[in-house]
């Protein structure tokens, strides 16, 4: 018998084109000896991470639940979370806007099968959101809704987690839920859906 | 390989070299050294043919840093842009190749690294094969130091020797204002410093550095146009040892040999070597592969042994080459660049300015 797989886990795909193969011993190998299918080799590396300047400005403003995007310093959009640079004209992004913590679903879609600890009970929708006034949408969940009452160009607004939860981190936005104000129109969506 | 078009190296610039540059990220890490290569030609990314990257994931702790770094480019309207997991070096080959062939007649390389979030021996470890090597977490001085240990038993070096290779490194960097190690305590102070990994002591390693550096390369006239005299790649080749340590004799770099042999390095003097030796008994081991002689000033930047970005400071040997030539302190010159353990790899490219 072979021993427990023990070592991993793996996640639990439905069976067909996703599931995990067995592993396979070629003819050659198995002809000669047991052939060796595993070995054991731990490892780790610890990383002492450093975000870097603009995306620290970010991280302690989520603390005090404030949004902060910055500026591009030559045709004026606003990225968040802000990466320290423009990547569309390559210069620093230095002047910081703070943004309001609402904004129209940009794309969605409904996940069935969930990743990961944080991974809210299936199905759920995940999302893009498009903060009013930035360049660019963020990552979400959207909860608090009916999943076929999801609908792009809904309006959102920001759970935030409870004040003495508040950390540097973008988890501080729970998730996101609807916002009962009028959709926004696709066409005054493009470029971000 | 010898050339088919004349290409340049027209611009060079790179970050003040330090242990750690905890405060700012890869992207802003590197964004003022890109401006500043661009901007000593007066030109901006659309000039740009063709760009490419060397860096690794295994520095950042982070997967596709490199696409965040891009960032520092102006990838927009979209670029022809590469990345190589290597030395900024390897990047410059490939730009070099992609100008060959006709497919750009500019390029913007670069090479960056943030060495300190992680722990650099122990990362480096992670280059070996994952059955034999790997597993036994070897770290990347404690390798140095076999190699060390077998060019003494030859008698190709002694530890006075390597002392002497870092004290002119160290000293010579006193003239570098982006160097990390500035100067150097004298040799008998050096030689009375403990062992690190035996026979390695702490002056004949590296230091860790978080840095980074870029390159313009212009074909033809066009390098005319943006630097007032053009370092010219006459010849550039790459070789690679085997990855297995134990099958190779670890006090020469075969490899070395022949990229140098390749790229001709002996078809004329050799004003200026810049060699990325990152432990001193290495620079000895490359002198002698690439065949320079007392006539040729060696590292005069300071070499690794003054800065050692990871996955930059072989590109930072082809700046400081550049540099010397279009200054009109070198005439013909030799950049030398290294990745993975021991000299496993080895690049090497001949630069010649025109005749004044």
């Amino acid at each position: 018998m072979p021993p427990a797989d023990n070592d991993r886990q793996v996640t639990p795909f439905p069976a067909g084109l996703w599931e995990q193969p067995q592993p396979v011993v070629p003819a050659a190998v198995a002809e000669v000896a047991e052939p060796v299918q595993r070995i054991r080799v731990p490892a780790s590396m610890l990383y002492r991470y450093t975000p870097g300047a603009a995306p620290s400005r970010f991280l302690r403003g989520l603390r005090d639940k404030r949004i902060l995007g910055e500026k591009d310093p030559v045709n004026g959009d606003v990225y968040v979370p802000p990466r320290g640079m423009s990547p569309v004209v390559g210069l620093p992004t230095t002047e910081q806007v703070e943004l309001p913590d609402r904004g129209t679903l940009a794309a969605f879609c409904i996940v069935h099968i969930g990743f990961g600890v944080n991974a809210p009970p299936t199905p759920f929708v995940s999302a893009l959101v498009l903060i009013d006034g930035a360049a660019v949408s963020v990552y979400g969940t959207l909860l608090d809704i009916p999943i076929e009452e999801v609908r792009i160009g809904m309006r959102v607004q920001a759970v935030w987690a409870p004040d003495e939860e508040l950390t540097t981190s973008f988890e501080n936005i729970r998730y996101w839920k609807p916002l009962d104000e009028p959709d926004v129109a696709p066409e005054l969506l493009k470029g971000h859906m | 390989m010898a050339p088919q078009r004349d290409v340049a190296i027209v611009a060079f610039a790179q970050t003040d070299h330090r242990r750690a540059v905890p405060e700012r990220n890869e992207v802003e890490l590197i964004q003022p050294v890109i401006r500043q290569a661009l901007d000593q030609v007066g030109a901006t990314i659309a000039d740009i043919g063709f760009t490419c990257s060397g860096s690794s994931d295994y520095l950042a702790g982070q997967a596709f840093s490199f696409v965040m770094t891009l960032d520092a480019v102006g990838a927009f309207p979209p670029i022809q842009e590469s990345h190589v997991e290597m030395d900024g070096a390897w990047a410059l080959y490939e730009a070099w190749l992609k100008i060959q062939a006709g497919h750009a007649d500019t390029a913007l390389v670069y090479g960056y690294s943030k060495a300190s979030p992680g722990d650099l021996p122990r990362v480096l470890s992670r280059q070996l094969d994952p059955y034999y090597y790997g597993p036994l977490w070897p770290d990347s001085v404690a390798l140095a130091g076999l190699q060390a240990r077998a060019m003494i038993d030859a008698g190709l070096i002694d530890e006075a020797e390597m002392a002497a290779i870092a004290h002119r490194s160290r000293e010579a960097a006193r003239g570098n204002p982006h160097a990390q190690l500035r100067g150097s305590d004298p040799l008998d102070e050096l030689l009375a410093a403990p062992y690190l990994s035996d026979p390695l002591r702490r002056h004949d390693c590296p230091p860790i550095t978080d840095g980074g550096a870029a390159v313009v390369l212009a074909a033809g006239d066009r390098a005319r146009e943006w630097s007032k005299r053009p370092a010219w790649i006459r010849g550039i080749d790459h070789r690679i040892d085997s990855h297995n340590l134990g099958a190779r004799d670890l006090t020469v770099s075969p490899s070395a040999s022949l990229a140098a042999a390749k790229a001709g390095v002996s078809e004329g003097k050799v004003d200026v070597a810049e060699l990325h030796a990152p432990f001193t008994h290495q620079e000895k081991i490359l002198a002698t592969a690439l065949g320079l002689g007392d006539s040729t000033v060696l590292n005069p930047s300071g070499g690794a042994l003054a800065a050692n970005p990871m996955m930059a400071a072989g590109l930072i040997r082809l700046g400081e080459v550049f540099r010397r030539i279009e200054d009109g302190e070198a005439d013909r010159g030799v950049a030398h660049a290294t990745s993975g353990h021991l000299l496993q790899q080895n690049f090497v490219a001949v630069l010649e300015g025109d005749p004044r």
